[in-house]
């Protein structure tokens, strides 16, 4: 067995030796849920490799901001050349460090929202949004939910990207009475998880009536599995936006080839394929208009959004009044 | 715990034991040190920090003084029990402790829950619901996790005092609880207490769900943040000092109040018991009925959801299994060297202190010490395997260490002297006394280190590409892709391979049994 196994290794390490001999790689850290077998990581990866005559490797490193902090971790000798999955609460951060290059492009996109960042280029783009059964009266507010019986099951700003774009999310729609909402939230709320993954499971499980989410949420249940019996809350107040995006770092050993992937992103060989792996918008919607199933999607009115820095100023301060209002 | 001087072994050299501690100590207090050294200055702790300090240290006290508690009545009741199926539940009752966090957390909440099992009855019969969500949430959950090592634990204290005591009490007409069973608690719980109180000091996401709200926040969510959130790795490293400051502190406590015990030896008799009536059994059996339930109804939550999702599960799932046994092997084989090393040295602040720091220690701190110490020589995901059976293996050092080093210390108190007098030394020493009568206690922390292991979620995914994952790992990736289903199957595979891996292991120990 062990014979066995050396063997395979040793086929394994030859093979990708002689690919590495023969090709440019091209290294994209993103985040995990990319790269699963589900994920836009497979399709993408054949579909870039297909034109480029390069190694695409995608590594996955947990959510958005794990890996904005292994990024800094590794510093300028990161093996990266790209970095695939931050969202604009993070960018301001991620261009301090220096380590990013611009991306020199300018496509036609699709966002509610101008865009017009030199270092960071949209891939796709979401409204976080409550999901619940459709069975359930959907409130139609902040104050609606908070003054309803109704629970919900929220993310922790202080380690997940959806928990502090809700944060981020009352803030901007309330301002100076964020506090306030947060208390009369504070009995809605059954529990605070550490990340995505719990909340939504545990909402799944029964444990509360809505979990904090996406708005794109509803149309995996539908497409994927044929269920249709999941809805998101559409709130007067408008929703805040997450836009992911990607850039390339000024240490790439091939900065063309990662320039022609931040082309090859916003064409159809990427872009069609994101709404059904990664259950979110594309940045440019496909000739053909969104999968089948995605008209039913619950449009909010209006669209929130902090600008990097604006939201990087006020994330502090927007964490504390969520914390001292639910830990009284 | 060894106030005693304990009579140097001459046969056993104490050199490997240096070795094993020092290495402990560089993978815990070593990567802080690195850490600390990577970060800039920044402002000392802020009263955020102060209030994740007081919640901490207040929910660990409180879940450790519970397990403890109920510990002891259900280590009675098993110490002086025979029944069938008692050595299964035994083993069953360790899963818990084996569990990655957010299987066992769903599992309670299948049970505890607002949709749970007992809200279902409760409401059935006309009572309030009750919320599981706020301190006593945590306590439960924390309860639930540690009591079976708790009940391992003192279960051991019982079977070690030998029978040729209970013959002696009873002949005598005095009472065993107070003269054979509280004196052996008073040597073996504040070390049990400490060890709980300290794996309760680190928890993070448990506390966090089931406390219901950043009221629940624990210093190592604020490490958690601090590291990779804010990349603020001056933040995180004070407050990992903080945490093995509490570590220091507790661990005097612990060990002021804990009384030395000299038994004497005995002759491996079967304990027979002359105190305790009808009542005593009725009381025992309702005592392993209530806990049997609160344990392994949770585990059956875990089972029954993952059955449906096990057609779900997609092919990668098997190379995860097998990477994941690998690591287990690896770390278990390396845990068992640092315990054995440790215990052979006998005594000495070093060997204690290795093995009770890596209880303290926060694994992010260890897993990024590490990554900056990697990094510049080489791509850390090659190491990733290793590196996470090297973390794996010093996390569960500390119940290996105090599995093995009493039973080490009592053999070699008991036929030390008969050994040197035979000059059976070094290997043939280890080959023909220690290991054979080590074989249950070393079989007990072999099937935990690689249990720990096999459940275990934490370096690896510093160090892990996409190509690496661990089951528990491949389970967490699932759920981030909504796929909720088949990582309940991945759930109950995993549950399987660390039972199966602790029973191998256990009952190898237990052959004689």
């Amino acid at each position: 067995m062990k014979l066995h196994l050396t063997h395979v290794a040793g086929l394994f390490l030859s093979a990708s030796i002689a690919q590495a001999q023969e090709d440019p790689v091209l290294t994209i850290y993103t985040y995990d849920s990319f790269v699963t077998e589900w994920g836009p990581g497979p399709v993408v990866e054949a579909a870039f490799e297909a034109t480029c005559a390069c190694d695409l490797q995608f590594v996955g490193h947990g959510d958005g901001a794990a890996l904005l902090a292994r990024l800094q971790l590794e510093g300028a000798r990161t093996d990266a050349d790209i970095v695939l999955g931050l969202d604009t609460n993070l960018t301001a951060a991620a261009t301090d460090t220096g380590l990013f290059a611009p991306h020199g492009l300018t496509p036609a996109l699709d966002l509610p929202i101008a865009w017009d960042d030199a270092t960071f280029l949209p891939y796709d783009w979401g409204y976080f949004a409550f999901v619940s059964d459709v069975s359930v009266t959907a409130p139609l507010n902040f104050e609606d939910l908070a003054q309803s019986n109704l629970s919900i099951v929220i993310q922790d700003p202080r380690s997940s990207t959806p928990g502090l774009g809700l944060v981020l999310w009352v803030k901007e729609a309330y301002g100076d009475r964020a506090p306030e909402i947060w208390e009369a939230l504070a009995d809605n709320i059954v529990t605070v998880t550490p990340g995505w993954s719990e909340a939504y499971g545990l909402f799944l499980e029964g444990e509360a009536d809505a979990v904090l989410s996406y708005t794109t949420s509803p149309a995996y249940h539908l497409i994927a599995e044929g269920d249709g019996s999941k809805t998101a809350w559409a709130f007067e107040e408008g929703h805040y936006m997450q836009i992911e995006v990607a850039g390339v770092l000024q240490s790439s050993d091939v900065p063309d080839l990662a320039r022609s992937f931040m082309a090859f992103m916003v064409s159809p060989g990427f872009q069609d394929e994101i709404a059904m792996t990664n259950w979110m918008y594309p940045a440019v919607t496909p000739e053909g208009g969104l999968p089948d199933g995605f008209e039913t999607l619950a449009v909010p009115g209006s669209a929130l959004l902090l600008s990097g820095p604006a939201a990087r100023e006020i994330r502090d301060e927007a964490i504390t009044e969520w914390r001292d209002a639910l830990s009284r | 715990m060894a106030r005693r001087p304990i009579p140097l072994a001459l046969g056993l050299p104490r050199w490997p034991g240096a070795i094993a501690a020092w290495l402990v100590l560089a993978l815990t207090l070593g990567t802080l040190c690195i850490v600390a050294l990577r970060a800039g200055t920044g402002q000392w702790l802020g009263p955020a920090d102060w209030a994740a300090v007081r919640f901490t240290v207040l929910q660990a006290a409180a879940s450790s003084a519970v397990s403890v508690l109920v510990a002891i009545p259900v280590a009675r009741a098993l110490a002086r029990r025979r029944f069938r199926g008692r050595s299964l539940l035994v083993t069953l009752m360790g899963a818990p402790f084996i569990l990655p966090v957010i299987v066992a957390v769903l599992g309670l909440l299948a049970v505890f829950g607002r949709g749970g099992l007992l809200n279902g009855v409760l409401s059935a019969i006309g009572l309030p619901k009750v919320s599981i969500y706020g301190f006593h949430g945590v306590v439960l959950a924390h309860v639930f996790f540690n009591l079976p090592l708790a009940v391992r634990l003192i279960l051991q204290g019982w079977l070690s005092i030998p029978a040729e005591r209970f013959r002696l009490v009873a002949t005598l007409d005095l009472a065993p609880g107070r003269f054979l069973e509280w004196p052996m608690l008073r040597a073996v719980v504040p070390g049990i207490a400490l060890a709980i109180f300290l794996i309760c000091l680190t928890s993070f996401a448990v506390a966090l769900i089931l406390g219901g709200g950043p009221r629940a926040t624990t210093v190592e969510l604020a490490i958690y943040q601090a590291l990779r959130f804010d990349f603020d790795l001056a933040g995180a490293a004070r407050l990992a000092v903080l945490q093995f400051g509490i570590c220091a502190i507790a661990a005097v406590l612990a060990w002021t109040v804990t009384l030395p015990q000299a038994q004497g030896g005995g002759l491996d008799r079967v304990v027979q018991r002359w105190d305790g009536g009808r009542l005593t059994k009725v009381g025992d059996g309702a005592v392993l009925i209530l806990t049997a339930c609160f344990l392994l109804l949770p585990l059956a939550m875990v089972v029954t959801r993952g059955l449906s999702g096990l057609a779900e599960m997609p092919i990668s799932i098997w190379p995860a299994a097998l990477r994941s046994v690998l690591v287990a092997a690896l770390s278990t084989i390396l845990c068992l060297g640092l315990a054995l090393t440790l215990a052979m040295r006998r005594g000495g602040a070093l060997a204690g202190l290795a093995s009770t720091l890596p209880l303290a220690a926060s694994g992010l701190v260890i897993g990024t010490g590490l990554f900056l110490i990697v990094h510049p020589f080489t791509n850390p995901a090659r190491l990733a395997l290793a590196v996470t059976a090297l973390v794996n293996a010093t996390m569960a050092l500390p119940f290996a260490y105090r599995a093995i080093a009493p039973e080490l210390a009592r053999v070699e108190g008991d036929y030390g002297r008969l050994a040197d007098s035979l000059g059976l030394r070094g290997w043939a020493r280890l080959r023909w006394l220690i290991f054979p009568r080590l074989r249950r206690p070393i079989g007990f922390a072999a099937g935990l280190s690689a249990a720990l292991s096999m459940g275990d979620l934490g370096v690896i995914t510093l160090f892990a590409t996409g190509g690496q994952e661990t089951l528990p790992l491949a389970m967490y990736r699932l759920m981030g892709a909504y796929r909720m289903d088949a990582a309940a199957g991945v759930a109950l595979v995993l549950l399987a391979l660390s039972l199966l891996a602790f029973w191998l292991c256990d009952r190898g120990g237990r052959v004689d049994d």
